[in-house]
């Protein structure tokens, strides 16, 4: 097996969707704004797809359902950033801040 | 068998190691930058290195999506959020601090189980039913997946329409 045939072989795709989905949660825990850890949703989201095409391509027995999955992901993480944005924006305009520290009038 | 570098294999094999290096590359910028703006290009970056994958994996369709959906709306979204709401973090707090030290080997962690367990279990590859063709899924779209393709133009719709009462309230009339 050499580097050159990488793209054959289903463990490669499964490393990559593990890689995105860790770098993604750390992403989520390490950073301070709301837009930050939106960005780290969407690596996630990623992640996940990246692993569900990759099944798809080599062992699925339907190839046309993992496509789907994969477009009903980014139809969800499409609406999911659009929701999250206007929160943030709403969010902004009322503490004036995007950080996630200060928005904590419930803090008991 | 090792293909030639020069052959069309090679070729391709070396293009899907550039389009892995944009990936891996692009997700490390967009965890790691501090200004948020180059956080979203490095994601846009990671989006690019995706659809190329998407490509290898016999989904060209899946590919285009990717870039129209992702690269060209999601991100310039997130790009329009910095600009209305600012981007400047402040100082990290102490807390913050010690999740940022301790959330790498917990990362590397996650990352070497997963891709251990991908690699470590033997996949039983099922008979082929279906072929990879654009029309195959436009089919199941809309025989065996309709109800699911109505339930997500729904979740669209209250996404848009929830999204505009968000961010309209607590706007002055004058």
């Amino acid at each position: 097996m050499s580097v050159l045939s990488l793209a054959n072989c289903l463990e490669t795709y499964l490393a990559v969707g593990a890689f995105l989905f860790g770098i993604g949660v750390y992403g989520m825990v390490q950073r301070q704004t709301f837009i930050g850890m939106l960005i780290s949703a969407e690596l996630i989201l990623c992640g996940a797809s990246v692993n569900f095409m990759a099944f798809n391509r080599f062992l699925a027995p339907n190839p046309a359902v993992g496509q789907i999955f994969t477009l009903f992901i980014m139809a969800i993480a499409a609406a999911e950033a659009a929701i999250a944005l206007s929160i943030i924006i709403a969010v902004y305009r009322n503490y004036k801040s995007i950080d996630a520290e200060d928005a904590a009038d419930l803090n008991g | 068998m090792t293909p030639s570098i020069l052959s069309a294999e090679g070729l391709s094999g070396i293009l899907f190691l550039v389009f892995l290096a944009v990936t891996a590359s692009g997700a490390v910028i967009a965890v790691g930058a501090k200004r948020l703006i180059r956080s979203v290009t490095g994601l846009a970056l990671c989006f690019l290195g995706v659809a190329g994958l998407y490509y290898y994996l016999g989904s060209p369709f899946l590919a285009l999506m990717q870039l129209l959906i992702y690269v060209g709306a999601v991100c310039v979204t997130i790009v329009f959020a910095i600009m209305l709401a600012g981007s400047e973090e402040s100082a990290a707090s102490p807390r913050k601090q010690i999740l940022r030290i301790a959330g790498l080997p917990a990362a590397a962690v996650l990352i070497w189980g997963l891709s251990a367990l991908g690699s470590g279990t033997p996949w039983v590859k099922m008979p082929q039913t279906g072929d990879f063709s654009l029309e195959s899924v436009g089919k199941a779209l809309l025989t065996t997946f309709g109800m699911n393709f109505e339930l997500i133009s729904l979740v669209l719709l209250v996404a848009i329409v929830g999204s505009l009462v968000l961010a309209r309230s607590g706007r002055s009339k004058s």
